[in-house]
């Protein structure tokens, strides 16, 4: 009852399925390589894994970097768009939320609570425009 | 003699034709996309990573486009800088960036010297549209003027280091940004789960995987039918598709002058290809219908369908509810506007008259308005693959400076003036309807990034105080979020002129407002970059630097040549 990957051995493509684990904030989430950080979630049955402003979830929308709905913090570099991400193996994922975000610094908000120290500071959030 | 260079932006089949083209006319070529492998998102690539054996069996016209990446990537004059983004251009001539500031002119560099482009796939028959201009006669720009400073990100060298910035100046610009799906709102819209057809499309092309069990694919326009294909290949259950167009004006729009359907690239077969598919696995194709809201807790659970009128208002009583566990929705596409914005081209308003439906404005030659810069594919108006490669033949060879009176150059503009034909056609068949915002409640999520709901929108276009978009734009927050309107702006554009709050009168001058202005597509910072990325001298140019990314494209090229 979610989104799945088509099994390597009934795919018509005859692709190869070389396995990785990436973490979501601190839990071990199996992937294949090639696959975006978008792809790997929600094969692993994760539709949603960001809060809007008001909390409400929110997961991928557009798929092709338009929409920014899918964000994620990746090895400590926020606001990273999942779906144009590929996974690499050991990729420390920490989801983002909005909700308790300062209304002109939409690039601030905290991490989720439980996630995963960064191994790097984090970069200078993108600057928007006026 | 220095070469020409020619910076092509966008490696879908209108930039991987222009790149093509620009070559074939000798010029020196950057092809920049921001994905990892060219195609863009018609022929949107396999990950490499999967080693695919057989990428054709989902691929519509593989070998072709096969082909030609390997022609284009593998071309010694061709420098290719994948998942690179152009964030910003930077006008040379001291002119503000302001979209129509400039009449529209032809650029005609130097004449041809050997190659020809590639002609048209088919023959071209009668021209289907009319042409704005005769044989060209403005007279050539003059030489050393770069039209443009572009403004690069490329990948990092290694992961957790910051981008690399580049500025390239080069002869000529070719903008093939390409579009991507609009999706009105709806109550629910925002729940995990509802995606649109393409994000659907690219998950099931690009990475093969099924977005949900129990799916519907909702909205107007043909390309519900590949999403819907692509859906049952991966094993999904489509369990209906959903088409607000009514029956008889789809009908009438693609079966009407079926030779025109012919002349795209074999559109019509494609069209009876999907159409069996989705006979064979029994999928309903509704039409007249429309998802009004999308429910379930946490995610999208189930879908609310309702009949429409030819306006899209809502029939009274036709409301059925089907269980799903994803819907995809697309009702037509927006064009990638930024980066022409930013070079200043000239807009025309597109075929629905809406305010923000605006396409680039290209003359007979594919140029803009701004000299040196040409524009092709969907940013000039939404028509298809077959189009989008005609136009991108011709923009690249006429940047890279092919003459213009090559004997190709006019089937070239006569297969591009039918796709033109072809796009107009699409538009009448599958128009939004004017009254599709009868089915937004009060509470309904506008704007995504910011939640701004529909009665926000409504009381900020009835404020006198907030009746200029800017006011109206700080108030709502509608279009201020990460996305930057790219999702929201042409549906508050078009909710602001509905409710009567005119998004262009006069200006505070009192100067008519351009009713093909830029609006919502004037971003300019085109994509986000870091301050710390920002704050970084640029890599010196090519040429001058080892480490200047060239052709790094090349390590997934097979080694040997394959196929025809």
């Amino acid at each position: 009852m979610s989104p799945r990957l088509v099994p390597a051995r009934d795919d018509s493509v005859r692709r190869t399925d070389r396995p990785l684990t990436v973490t979501v904030d601190g839990t071990p989430v199996p992937g294949v390589a090639g696959q975006t950080l978008a792809g790997v979630l929600l094969a692993a049955g994760r539709t949603a894994w960001r809060t809007g402003r008001g909390g409400a979830p929110r997961g991928v929308f557009c798929g092709i970097g338009v929409c920014f709905d899918c964000l994620v913090t990746v090895n400590g570099e926020r606001d990273v768009r999942a779906c144009m991400r590929r996974a690499r193996d050991g990729d420390a994922v920490t989801t983002q939320s909005r909700a308790s975000a300062a209304p002109d610094a939409p690039g601030s908000a905290p991490d989720a609570p439980g996630s995963a120290p960064a191994p790097t500071p984090a970069p200078a959030p993108a600057p928007e425009q006026p | 003699m220095k070469r020409r260079t020619v910076v092509v932006v966008g490696a879908g089949p209108a930039g991987l034709a222009a790149a093509d083209g620009a070559l074939a006319a000798g010029a020196d070529v950057v092809l920049i996309d921001s994905a990892d492998r060219p195609g863009g998102q018609y022929h949107r690539m396999l990950p490499q990573a999967y080693e695919a054996r057989a990428p054709e069996a989902v691929q519509h016209g593989y070998s072709a486009f096969e082909k030609r990446v390997r022609r284009v990537l593998g071309h010694p004059r061709c420098s290719w800088w994948a998942g690179a983004e152009v964030w910003a251009l930077e006008r040379t001539d001291g002119a503000e960036a302001e979209a129509g500031t400039r009449p529209l002119a032809t650029a005609h560099p130097e004449p041809a010297t050997t190659a020809h482009p590639e002609p048209p796939a088919t023959a071209p028959a009668e021209p289907a549209g009319a042409r704005r201009t005769g044989p060209p006669t403005a007279p050539p720009r003059p030489e050393h003027a770069p039209p443009l400073k572009v403004h690069v990100l490329t990948p990092a060298p290694e992961p957790g280091a910051p981008r690399r910035r580049h500025v390239l100046e080069p002869d000529a610009l070719v903008i093939a940004t390409g579009a991507h799906d609009r999706v009105l709102p709806f109550p629910g819209w925002e729940l995990p789960g509802v995606v649109t057809a393409g994000a659907a499309q690219a998950l099931a092309k690009g990475e093969r995987l099924a977005i949900g069990d129990r799916v519907v694919v909702a909205g107007t326009g043909p390309f519900l039918l590949p999403v819907a294909v692509s859906l049952l290949e991966a094993g999904s259950t489509v369990t209906e598709v959903v088409e607000a167009a009514g029956r008889a004006r789809a009908a009438r729009g693609w079966l009407d002058r079926p030779w025109e359907l012919a002349a795209q690239g074999g559109k019509g077969g494609e069209l009876a290809g999907l159409t069996g598919a989705l006979a064979r696995h029994r999928v309903p194709y509704r039409f007249g219908r429309a998802v009004v809201a999308a429910r379930g807790d946490g995610r999208v659970e189930e879908v609310v369908t309702a009949a429409v009128r030819a306006d899209w208002s809502v029939v009274p009583g036709t409301g059925r509810t089907t269980a799903v566990d994803a819907l995809c929705v697309g009702h037509g596409f927006t064009p990638r506007l930024e980066l022409a914005v930013a070079a200043g081209c000239a807009l025309r308003p597109g075929p629905s008259g809406a305010p923000a439906d605006v396409f680039v404005d290209v003359d007979d030659e594919q140029a803009t308005s701004v000299p040196g810069v040409f524009a092709c594919g969907e940013i000039t108006g939404i028509a298809g693959a077959p189009a989008a490669r005609t136009e991108g033949a011709l923009a690249g060879w006429l940047a890279g400076g092919g003459s213009p009176y090559a004997r190709p150059v006019a089937a070239l503009r006569r297969s591009r003036d039918q796709g033109r034909a072809f796009a107009r056609r699409l538009a009448r068949a599958h128009p939004v309807g004017a009254e599709w915002h009868g089915w937004l409640r009060p509470d309904t999520v506008v704007c995504r990034c910011e939640e701004t709901d529909f009665a926000s929108v409504c009381a900020a276009a009835g404020d006198p105080a907030s009746g200029e978009a800017r006011v109206a734009k700080l108030a709502t927050r509608a279009g201020l979020g990460p996305c930057q309107g790219r999702v929201c702006g042409p549906t508050v554009a078009e909710l602001r002129h509905r409710l009567g709050a005119g998004e262009h009168p006069v200006d505070p001058a009192g100067h008519p407002v351009d009713p093909a202005g830029p609006g919502p597509h004037h971003r300019p910072v085109a994509v986000p970059i870091r301050l710390g990325e920002l704050a970084r001298p640029p890599e010196p140019p090519a040429g001058e630097h080892p480490e200047q990314p060239h052709r790094p494209a090349q390590s997934y090229l097979p080694v040997e040549e394959s196929g025809p």
